[in-house]
Order: structure tokens, then C-alpha cells, then sequence
């Protein structure tokens, strides 16, 4: 393990600072994310968003987040006070404790020392991010309970059910990495995929359950029920105002970013290059790698924003049946194709084997959709049997259903 | 006498700030009133917990105990504390007459118990093995261990734990008599019921612009209040203001708009 070596002789003065830059940089990017993505939905809505303060409307965050920091503080008289105030300060706690773990770069010289931007490697760093985002729900969960008001306690229900829902499938998705990598470190991780090839190309169905669920996990539109707009006023922040309000604003932005960190570590090869560009990991005295992590994480928080900008909410039932019914057996059955594929690769048997052992996966996999949908096909054709004829004047059907093209018919509005 | 244990520097500095926290916690957790004050106080105990087996070496144990205990499991016991009632707090009758002090007396005797068991096991005794057991790496250890010498007790225990999980689906599962009507279903059927007064829809309470209150019906165009527009609960709670002081007609219309 290089990375745990050279972390190791790190004196106490640059610890510090790498704390105290991971939490700078979580802030700066959330108040630049806030702004991107307020720019990325309304292009994607065809308004201009933001672009009256600062260039570009560039400082717009900052000053929402000034403006929230000044309004009054309020207290529901039905609220549990201590808990009340303890909820936000758990929430964004957690979400910045899990970037303790995150390689962003390779091996740099860090005012004279040489060093990784990593604050700490643990052997099991995964498991501590999904150990501190399963802590960061305790926030949300309370702030429900100790509003001592309906909407909330409703979200709060909402996101309690849904985080272990899909903390499951999250974990799960995270095994055949463990698998494949033999190791739940990240430095070690990022390492491992550098000597064969991405683990999002390989273990593509990890990384897809991973994706899924990590929207999830972060409470962000499709599955964003525990702050439902329509359906709960604001879910479990509703009594909140100020900076308690902005706390957790703050967590939901830096938990997205942890999140898709995670994601690049694990999936995207981490603050390596793309393959091909492995020269300019060199560059900058290795600091170039930090560009290459960030670039991949404002990746997935561009799929993020893309996400709210174009899905509808699920409903609640549909969400849940979702993660339980397909997200966890596909996991499940997807570790067994996995961990069988191990086992033959590291006991050195003939391709024949593996590729017999691929087709048998690809024919169970046939015969399952084949089922799946015949029984879909039955049962719908059960339920809404073909309308007879009324015995009462009715319109003939259209033969043919006629499309708009809207762009070309919109283009000459105002 | 040998000194108990050798821990010197951080982790002693931080076991003397976390173990009064962990026992002012597990106290509290006893004598607070409310439920979920209670069931916090646990997952405090549980995380610093948590923290003394990462601080000993155990870091797998550690982070599961945080993901499974304060993660999973405290986190359905939230949720069925919420579920029964936001405001429940311990009632401190005594059911059965008695029960305190057999109850305190079992508990002590329980605690004395495990004290002196482990302190007879472990108190003046150099711990030994750490480094034999992780000289693969803690991970790899365990599952070495877990893999191939208690590999039949594992797989006991998921058994029986499958079966509980299993058994608590039977008992809490109820057999629908007839399919639940899906969304489409029941569109189609409010079409075809006798009448399509409600086929889009009950109106919704309140008056725009003068009153928007759920326990104010709506006036129709003809100036009537609906009656459909209130919610039956607020209707058998007596909760419905009369809309007649909304009516238009008492309604004074004569303010001059401000230019």
C-alpha cells in the first residue's frame, strides 16, 4: 500500500491543513455547484438562470447563503428543542467527515513534504463512507421527528425507509468491487483499477445499481420523497429557517459530491487520467491528477443536476418496490456471476470454462426476461380486456396518431 | 501488580474523553422519559463504541458496528417509534407489583456478573495475539477465520437469522381478498360510476383570494358553498367554518383600488 505508507510520516501541521482544505473545498464547491447547477436546470428549461450578481451571476450562491444566514431564527413551540438543534449539526458533520477518506490526487509535493491528498487511509475506507452516510440520516430522520409537526414526521419516515432500502442495494453494488479489487481501501482501489481497466466498464452493472442508488441515498430528484414539494410542503426541513435550514442545504450538496467522489474512486479510476492521457498525470508536479478527480467528479454532478432536470418524482410505493424488488436480487444474483468469475480466473481454469459459465449466466438471464415479460403480457391483457363496443355513437379513432415537431412550430415565439 | 493496560498518549487521552460520554449516555439512556430520546442515547453508545474498537486495532468491527447497529438497526427502531407515536413517553406505573425491584435486582446481579467475569478474564493480564491475528490485515483475518474454522456456527446463525426475518413476514402479512385497483383502474371506474360529478375530482377547500383554509368549503360559481370540498375528517370533528361570511354577496365589495 503506497498511499498508507506515505500518509504515514505526514507530520501533525499537514494533517491539519488537509482538513482544513477538504473542508474548504467542499464549501467553495457547494456554493459553486448551488450556482451550476441553478445555470445547467434553467438552460435545460430555457430560462437563463442566475446572472445578476457577480459575473455570470456567479456570486448568486454566496449571497443566498449570506441572505440565509441573516434571516430569524424560529423554534416551533411543538418542537423537542435539543434535538431539534442537534439535527443539522449531525447531518452536515457526516457529510463532510466522509471526504476524509477520498484519494484526490497522486503523490504530490506538498510544501516540501511528499505526500497524498488523502486525509486518512483506512483498510476498510468504503465501508467507513457507507458507516458515516448511514450516521448523516440520523439527521434527516430527527429533524422530522423533533419539528413535532406532521409534514415533517412524514418525511422523516419517508427518508428512514428509503436509506436502509437503499443502502442495501448500495452495498451490494459495492461487493463485486471489493471482489475484483481484493481489497476496501480506496487508495488500494484506485490502484488496482489502474492495473487492469475501470470497474465501471468492467463490473458495468456495479456501477449502474451504484449510480441508481446513490441518487437514492442523497434524497435528489427522481427520489426525492422525503422533501416532496407537492406532497409535504418541504419534508423533514419544513419548521427549519436560517442557518439550521442552510446546514442542511449545505450537507445535501457536499453528501452529492461525496457521493459521486466515491463514485469516480471506485468506478472511474479515481484521480487517474482517462487511458491514453496517462502522460499528464505528470503534469504540475502531479497536482494535475486533482483536475482529472474533479473533472470526473463535476461529471456525475452534471448527471445529477441532468437527472432533476428531466425526470418526474416517483411515487412512493413504485420507489420502494423498485429498490427492494429489482435493485437488490439483480445485486445479489449479479455478486454470484461475479465472485463464480473470480473464482475461476484466480484458480487459473481454461477459457472454456469461463465462457461456458458466461453463457449459462446470459441464457438464465434470457429465460428470466422471457418469463417476466410473458407473465407481464398475461397479466395486463387480465386486467384491461379489450373494451366492447358501446351500444351508443361514438367517434371513429384516428388511423394514425399525428406528431408535432415543437421546435421547428415554437421557433418564431416572441 | 502489573498496570492494567499499556495504552499511552492519543488513544489514552481519547478514551478518558469518550468512556464518561459513553457511560453518561448509557445512564441516560435509561432514565430519560421519551422513547427517542432513549433510542439516541443507544446509537451515541454504539458510536463511541465504534470508536474504542477502531482506536484498538478492530477497524472492520468498528465500521460495521456503525453501518449495522446505528445504521440498520437503531434506524428501524426510529421508525417504529415514530410510527407508534411522535409523543409517547414511558408510562412509570408498575404493571405487574413487583417488578421494580426484581427487575433492578437482575439487572445489577447481571452487571455484577459480566464485571467480574471479564474483569477475572482480562484485569492484570498483558493482552496478547494482536499482531498474529493481523498480520494478514484485520479484514483478511477475520474472513480467514470466519471462512474456514467457524464457517458452520456463520452459517448457523444466518440460517436461524433468515428465519426469524422470514417468520416476522408471515405473522405481519395479511392475504388481500381482492387485487388493489391500480391508478388506471381506478380512473376507468370513476368514469363509469352513475355519475361523473366527481370523475375529475372533488374541488379543492377555500376561496381563492379571500380565504384558503382546508376547513373552509369552496363557493361555486353561483356564490353556494360545495359541501364535496371538505375533507369527511373535518366534517365529523365539527371543524368547518361557515363559509357564508366568505359569500360574495357579504362580501364588501366597495374598496377603491389604489392607483
Amino acid at each position: 500500500m503506497k498511499n498508507a505508507s506515505l500518509l504515514l510520516d505526514d507530520p501533525g501541521w499537514i494533517i491539519t491543513l488537509k482538513a482544513l482544505i477538504v473542508f474548504i473545498v467542499c464549501v467553495v464547491l457547494t456554493i459553486m455547484s448551488v450556482w451550476g447547477e441553478r445555470r445547467i436546470v434553467a438552460r435545460m428549461q430555457m430560462r437563463v438562470g442566475p446572472n445578476r450578481v457577480g459575473k455570470f451571476g456567479l456570486i448568486q450562491a454566496l449571497a443566498d447563503g449570506v441572505k440565509l444566514a441573516l434571516k430569524e431564527d424560529l423554534i416551533p413551540a411543538a418542537a423537542d428543542k435539543v434535538v431539534f438543534i442537534i439535527a443539522p449539526i449531525i447531518s452536515a458533520t457526516a457529510a463532510f467527515m466522509a471526504f476524509a477518506v477520498m484519494p484526490l490526487t497522486g503523490p504530490v509535493n506538498f510544501f516540501g513534504e511528499e505526500t497524498v491528498m488523502q486525509l486518512t487511509d483506512l483498510p476498510v475506507g468504503v465501508l467507513y463512507v457507507l458507516a458515516i452516510a448511514s450516521v448523516g440520516v440520523y439527521g434527516i430522520v430527527l429533524a422530522g421527528w423533533s419539528s413535532g409537526s406532521t409534514y415533517p414526521l412524514l418525511g422523516g419516515l419517508r427518508s428512514s425507509a428509503q436509506v436502509i432500502s437503499y443502502e442495501i442495494a448500495m452495498g451490494l453494488s459495492l461487493v463485486a468491487v471489493f471482489i475484483y479489487s481484493g481489497s476496501m481501501s480506496t487508495s488500494a482501489i484506485v490502484q488496482a483499477q489502474q492495473e487492469t481497466w475501470w470497474y465501471g466498464l468492467v463490473l458495468f452493472p456495479s456501477f449502474v445499481i451504484y449510480a441508481i442508488s446513490m441518487v437514492g441515498e442523497t434524497n435528489r430528484a427522481p427520489f426525492d420523497l422525503a422533501e416532496a414539494e407537492g406532497e409535504l410542503v418541504g419534508g423533514f426541513h419544513t419548521e427549519y429557517s436560517s442557518l439550521k435550514f442552510a446546514l442542511f442545504f449545505l450537507a445535501e450538496y457536499v453528501n452529492i459530491i461525496a457521493v459521486s467522489a466515491l463514485a469516480t474512486t471506485l468506478f472511474l479510476g479515481g484521480y487517474h487520467a482517462i487511458p491514453g492521457l496517462g502522460f499528464t498525470e505528470q503534469w504540475l508536479g502531479g497536482w494535475f491528477t486533482l483536475i482529472w478527480f474533479f473533472i470526473k467528479v463535476l461529471f456525475f454532478f452534471f448527471i445529477f443536476v441532468w437527472l432533476r432536470g428531466t425526470l418526474p418524482r416517483l411515487r412512493y410505493d413504485q420507489f420502494m418496490q423498485f429498490g427492494w424488488k429489482v435493485l437488490i436480487p439483480v445485486s445479489l444474483f449479479w455478486i454470484l456471476v461475479v465472485a463464480t468469475l473470480r473464482v475461476i480466473s484466480t484458480t487459473g481454469q481454461s477459457r472454456v470454462v469461463t465462457f461456458g459459465f458466461a453463457s449459462v449466466v446470459v441464457l438464465v438471464v434470457l429465460g428470466i426476461s422471457t418469463a417476466f415479460e410473458n407473465s407481464k403480457n398475461k397479466r395486463t391483457s387480465a386486467v384491461h380486456p379489450e373494451p366492447v363496443a358501446p351500444d351508443f355513437a361514438v367517434p371513429s379513432l384516428p388511423s394514425e396518431i399525428r406528431t408535432i415537431n415543437v421546435s421547428q412550430q415554437g421557433g418564431n415565439r416572441g | 501488580m502489573q498496570p492494567l493496560l499499556t495504552i499511552q498518549g492519543p488513544e489514552a487521552a481519547l478514551f478518558w474523553f469518550l468512556a464518561p460520554l459513553a457511560v453518561a449516555a448509557a445512564l441516560g439512556m435509561l432514565l430519560v422519559k421519551k422513547a427517542v430520546h432513549s433510542a439516541l442515547l443507544l446509537a451515541w453508545v454504539m458510536i463511541t463504541l465504534a470508536i474504542f474498537y477502531i482506536a484498538q486495532d478492530a477497524v472492520f468491527l468498528g465500521v460495521v458496528q456503525v453501518i449495522v447497529y446505528t445504521g440498520a438497526v437503531m434506524m428501524l427502531f426510529l421508525f417504529i417509534l415514530m410510527l407508534v407515536g411522535v409523543d409517547s413517553s414511558d408510562s412509570l406505573t408498575e404493571t405487574i407489583t413487583g417488578l421494580r425491584p426484581i427487575a433492578i435486582t437482575a439487572a445489577v446481579g447481571f452487571g455484577g456478573l459480566l464485571v467480574s467475569l471479564l474483569g477475572r478474564a482480562t484485569l492484570g493480564r498483558e493482552p496478547i495475539g494482536l499482531e498474529i491475528a493481523n498480520t494478514a490485515g484485520n479484514v483478511q483475518g477475520l474472513a480467514e477465520l470466519l471462512f474456514s474454522k467457524y464457517v458452520w456456527p456463520f452459517e448457523v446463525v444466518s440460517a436461524l437469522l433468515i428465519t426469524a426475518a422470514l417468520g416476522a413476514m408471515v405473522l405481519a402479512h395479511h392475504q388481500r381478498t381482492n387485487p388493489r385497483p391500480t391508478q388506471r383502474e381506478q380512473a376507468i371506474s370513476r368514469f363509469r360510476s352513475g355519475s361523473l360529478a366527481g370523475a375529475a375530482g372533488l374541488p379543492g377547500p377555500g376561496v381563492f383570494a379571500r380565504h384558503n383554509a382546508v376547513d373552509v368549503p369552496a363557493l361555486l360559481p353561483d356564490g353556494t358553498p360545495a359541501p364535496t370540498s371538505i375533507s369527511a375528517t373535518l366534517k365529523a370533528r365539527g371543524d368547518v367554518l361557515d363559509s357564508g361570511q366568505f359569500q360574495l354577496d357579504n362580501v364588501d365589495t366597495t374598496v377603491v383600488e389604489e392607483k
